[in-house]
């Protein structure tokens, strides 16, 4: 354990990148230029949804002398981008899954040219059918991916669910559905590719998992791995979506800069990263729940469902953690959660912050108001019947031997938010005449921190900490710095480990060349799992010095790196690794899904307050309560500023971001008609950290960053549902929608 | 492929003389063409750069009117103490254009040749009667706005004409307002109704009534057979819904990208009935 726990730097020290950021000096892969004979590349897209390409047409009317084309016959090694699946091609060779489908790569020297030359392109497509919907996919009304249009499925059983319906007070069905949602980070997709025969292929671009780039270069072009080198450059926020895809985009600028034999340099602009990037999963969800008249539920089945678009990336892991989530904090004897994620002619759907909890959250939270109203009990006393406790057991049968107090949770934050003037309050002004009416609700949920399952187990990361001759350490880690702090997280950790200065520490962006695999930046993970590691590591380099005698117990900073000084003459560089070891006590099946799912979860309750007009049905979150237990909070104001926006991205989410199809297209792929919340539309947030266990992770810290994502939605909707007395059951909730939800309460 | 060229006359009679020549599309402060641009919706490539022209600048009033210089800015008009006291509709509008970065480059004049039948103040400019004042080398002429617009995105203008100024009938006695912008958000938002109206009473009787619409037609509406029918009335329950019935069949709102006829047509009515009700 810590013992030199250096309290001045234990809080909210500044953002280590954030004087570069703001100054202008980060350099982003739009920033970057490799001078003289750069090309610019460009994607040609499908025109439909689903067909077989029979030929691409390059009109003669148009001088493609200078350009470099590339289509899926120019590949040297596997058309398939390595994920889970072998299902997604870098580019089309027969088969289109959906319009915007890559066929072909083209670049030139000169970039208005080479959006020119895409109005050039036609193609001769037979045309089949497509699917957009969860439920014609499910019910095949055409197959278009393998033999069932099933990219995953899964069944989490505990007890026995059939055998008590017959014996509950009330038996309560409804279904919800939730919509794709953008990630919109502020910096769109980029790459930069540049070819030597000797060295092989470098990228440098704006990417979450450089291992992973890594990881589906290699086959692309069947290269050995020290053959393929991924730098990390700025990155202008990601929530996900930074994770899958430049994989795809990494490789089409790599086969461009490999044909061409000069570097490439391919941005998406915002329509074509809105249009053809991965979203968040739509959803429907249904809900039957068995429950005695006194609130206690006695079984839930539920049956999720995930549009996985076009292709099945990562579609599975996003339904685990949805599903294991589906059933929520509460502690109940029979459930079943059927869970399956299909493949529809859209882009293909992929990571975003939550990663498949907001749409399960959605529906179990909003279902749990709709229960309550239901059998006649508060939404508060439906909760506090069924809510685990320590030692009680989740949906994965998963026994919660931490420090879990919902009852207690659920008290403090009614106290912080005044839950119950305020509810009196509204239920009064709302019977006055006046078109504005307020509205309370709140949503009680968790997530799990790290990679399900086994999964930390697969990805086995290593990190390393080495002591620089100019008296730094550096930070070897592939964690990416993307907006959310790892940068400054990780300095804390270490320089707190080692009781030195946080200017003593270094973070550079990761270099495959040079990093190890700690492996990819999801998932909550990085904090509580690399933190961890990171912090074993610089325990690790100051046991190497106290046991090599060149330290002592006690000691000040000039001492360590006198220290380290004195043992590189002797031993070379002083360096620590270290990797990730299963702590022993955590099962899982991954056959059954059954098991500890996560090493530990954050524990939260979250309350909005709204106000309606009900002249023109729409909805602004005036007031918003986050409270949550996180074990140790490592910087406050950064795991504040996380939860602040993360609420904003959520209600987003619930109330604001729609995303128009037409022909499983979206038609407002820009900003002014895809809308997400501004300042003036964002609520004063408050945010609590509880910080009662701290088992796991660097000094006790778990998760944080998914939690905002999870939990906004379906307290938001319990709110206008509470204001309005409606049964809003699907997002995102426009006031086009209220309006038709208004008018089922006044027939 | 056309590159784009700009030119810039260092003032009017210089720009009217090179608009004589040749059809050039005007840029004051482009906050709609940057993104019609980006949009790649943008078909003009000749432009004409007005943002300096002295000539068009500043806010005048007389007894009987106001005169806004074509290039008034929002935040001009934002600011402006009398027009704030005269004319709050406009004031109200000029506040909702898209947010403050946009409201100090964004023109009056631009918003009304953009031609949207969204243009947030143009209905307000309706409701008081303005007129446009358009100028060419040949002849200066003034349009009333409520005849400018004859399609979507058409209007009573010609390629040798620039709009100088926006002129606005000092309001003579205090009526009551009521301006509502329907946005998806509370800023950089573009209008899915847009609802201006103003009554003045007398003796309970209602003796003059204005009301304008945006984004419920091809263009900016003034609704005159409401008006019609409210005029030198006493309001009571059956009144008010037969205004209301009369205005939801004067409207013509269709489904677009931003939201459906019939949201258009059951807020229109509703803000329609919360303003009358509040007389």
């Amino acid at each position: 354990m810590q013992k030199n726990l250096n309290i001045k730097v234990q809080n909210s020290i500044l953002r280590t990148e954030g004087p570069a950021k703001l100054s202008g000096k980060t350099k982003f892969i739009d920033d970057m230029r490799f001078p003289v004979d750069l090309l610019y590349g460009a994607t040609v897209r499908s025109p439909v949804a689903r067909g077989i390409l029979k030929k691409i047409v390059f009109s003669n009317e148009f001088d493609w002398d200078d350009f470099t084309i590339v289509t899926a016959k120019d590949i040297p090694g596997k058309n398939v981008v390595s994920i889970i699946e072998d299902d997604w091609p870098f580019l089309v060779s027969d088969k289109i899954n959906y319009i915007g489908d890559p066929i072909a790569l083209i670049a030139h020297h000169d970039k208005d040219l080479v959006a020119e030359a895409l109005n050039h392109i036609s193609f001769k497509i037979d045309e089949l059918p497509p699917v957009f919907s969860i439920d014609d996919s499910r019910n095949k009304k055409e197959i278009i991916w393998r033999s069932d249009n099933t990219f995953k499925s899964y069944l989490i059983k505990k007890g026995d669910v059939d055998s008590i319906w017959e014996s509950a007070d009330f038996v309560i069905e409804q279904t919800y559905e939730t919509g794709a949602q953008e990630h919109l980070y502020i910096e769109n997709n980029g790459m930069i590719a540049v070819w030597d025969d000797k060295a092989g292929i470098t990228i440098w671009g704006s990417m979450q998992c450089p291992y992973y780039v890594h990881n589906a270069i290699m086959p692309l072009f069947s290269l050995p791995a020290q053959k393929v080198r991924i730098i990390q450059a700025g990155i202008g926020g990601a929530f996900g979506g930074k994770e899958d895809f430049p994989s795809l985009i990494a490789g089409h600028c790599a086969l461009l800069a490999y044909k061409a034999k000069r570097p490439v340099k391919l941005i998406y602009n915002r329509r074509e990263d809105l249009a053809n990037t991965t979203r968040r999963h739509p959803s429907k969800t249904t809900h039957k729940t068995a429950v005695n008249k006194d609130g206690k539920i006695l079984g839930m089945d539920i049956d999720f469902a995930l549009d996985g678009g076009a292709y099945a990336t990562i579609s599975s892991v996003v339904l685990s953690r949805g599903a294991i989530h589906a059933a929520g904090p509460y502690d109940v004897d029979n459930i079943k959660i059927n869970a399956n994620v299909v493949a529809t002619n859209t882009p293909p759907n992929g990571a975003f912050r939550g990663f498949g909890v907001p749409q399960s959250c959605f529906a179990l939270e909003c279902h749990l108001d709709f229960v309550a109203k239901k059998i006649g009990i508060t939404p508060e006393q439906l909760r506090r019947k069924n809510f685990i406790a320590s030692n009680g057991s989740l949906a994965t049968g998963q026994i919660i031997r931490e420090n879990i107090d919902y009852q207690k949770l659920m008290d403090l934050t009614f106290k912080h938010c005044n839950f119950y003037e305020k509810l009196s309050e509204f239920n009064k002004s709302n019977r006055l005449p006046g078109h504005l009416k307020k509205g309370i609700g709140f949503s009680a949920f968790m997530h799990g921190g790290g990679f399900t399952g086994s999964g930390e187990d697969y990805l086995s990361s290593i990190v390393g900490l080495t002591v620089t001759e100019d008296n730094k350490i550096k930070v070897l880690t592939s964690s990416t710095e993307m907006g959310q702090g790892k940068n400054t997280i990780f300095t804390q950790i270490v320089a707190e480990t080692l009781n030195i200065s946080p200017t003593d520490v270094l973070v550079p962006k990761p270099d495959t060349a040079i990093v190890p695999n700690s492996g990819p930046t999801v998932a909550s993970r990085t904090t509580m799992i690399v933190g961890k590691l990171l912090e074993d590591a610089a325990n690790s380099l100051k046991d190497i010095l106290i046991g090599t005698n060149f330290l002592k117990q006690e000691y000040s900073a000039e001492e360590f790196f006198k220290a380290a000084k004195n043992y590189s003459e002797d031993f070379g560089t002083l360096k620590a690794y270290t990797q990730y070891k299963n702590p022993g006590n955590i099962k899982w099946d991954d056959s059954t899904h059954l098991g500890d799912a996560y090493p530990t979860y954050s524990w939260a309750i979250y309350v909005a307050e709204v106000t309606i007009n009900t002249l023109t049905y729409e909805t602004k979150v005036d007031n918003f309560t986050a409270l949550q237990e996180v074990g140790r909070v490592v910087n406050n104001t950064l795991a504040t500023g996380q939860i602040q926006g993360g609420v904003l991205q959520a209600i987003g989410y619930a109330i604001f971001e729609k995303i128009i199809w037409e022909k499983g297209q979206i038609k407002n792929n820009n900003l002014s008609n895809y809308v997400i919340p501004t300042s003036l539309d964002a609520p004063n947030i408050d945010v609590y950290f509880e910080q009662w266990n701290k088992e796991y992770g660097p000094q006790g810290a778990k998760g944080i960053g998914e939690l905002p994502m999870d939990g906004p939605a379906p307290a938001v909707i319990n709110a206008v549902n509470n204001a309005l007395n409606t049964n809003v059951n699907a997002i995102p909730m426009l006031p086009e929608n209220l309006m038709k939800y208004m008018e089922k309460i006044d027939e | 492929m056309d590159k784009i060229s700009v030119e810039t006359p260092k003032d009017l009679s210089g720009a009217l003389e090179i608009m004589s020549k040749s059809k050039l599309t005007p840029l004051a402060g482009g906050t709609d063409l940057m993104v019609q641009q980006e949009f790649g919706s943008l078909k003009a490539k000749q432009f004409i750069n007005i943002w300096n022209l002295n000539e068009l600048k500043g806010i005048t009033h007389t007894n009987d009117s106001f005169r806004l210089g074509a290039l008034t800015t929002f935040m001009e008009i934002r600011k402006h103490k009398l027009l704030k006291q005269k004319l709050p509709m406009l004031v109200q509008a000029a506040k909702l254009v898209g947010a403050i970065a946009i409201q100090n480059r964004a023109t009056i004049a631009g918003n009304i040749a953009n031609a949207s039948p969204a243009a947030d103040s143009v209905p307000a400019l309706l409701c008081y009667d303005a007129s446009l004042e358009l100028t060419s080398t040949q002849k200066k002429r003034i349009v009333p706005l409520k005849d400018f617009y004859l399609g979507y995105k058409k209007m009573d203008i010609q390629s040798d004409e620039l709009i100088t100024a926006i002129i606005i009938p000092m309001p003579k006695d205090n009526p009551t307002i009521y301006y509502q912008k329907v946005g998806a958000r509370l800023a950089l938002s573009i209008s899915k109704v847009c609802f201006a109206a103003l009554v003045q009473m007398q003796s309970g009787k209602l003796v003059d009534v204005r009301i304008s619409i945006g984004s419920i037609a091809p263009t900016p509406l003034r609704l005159y057979k409401t008006e019609d029918y409210l005029k030198q009335k006493k309001l009571n329950a059956s009144i008010i819904s037969n205004a209301i019935e009369q205005l939801a069949d004067e409207i013509k709102p269709i489904d677009d990208i931003r939201s459906s006829k019939e949201y258009r047509v059951k807020v229109s009515t509703n803000l329609f009935r919360n303003f009358l009700e509040s007389l």
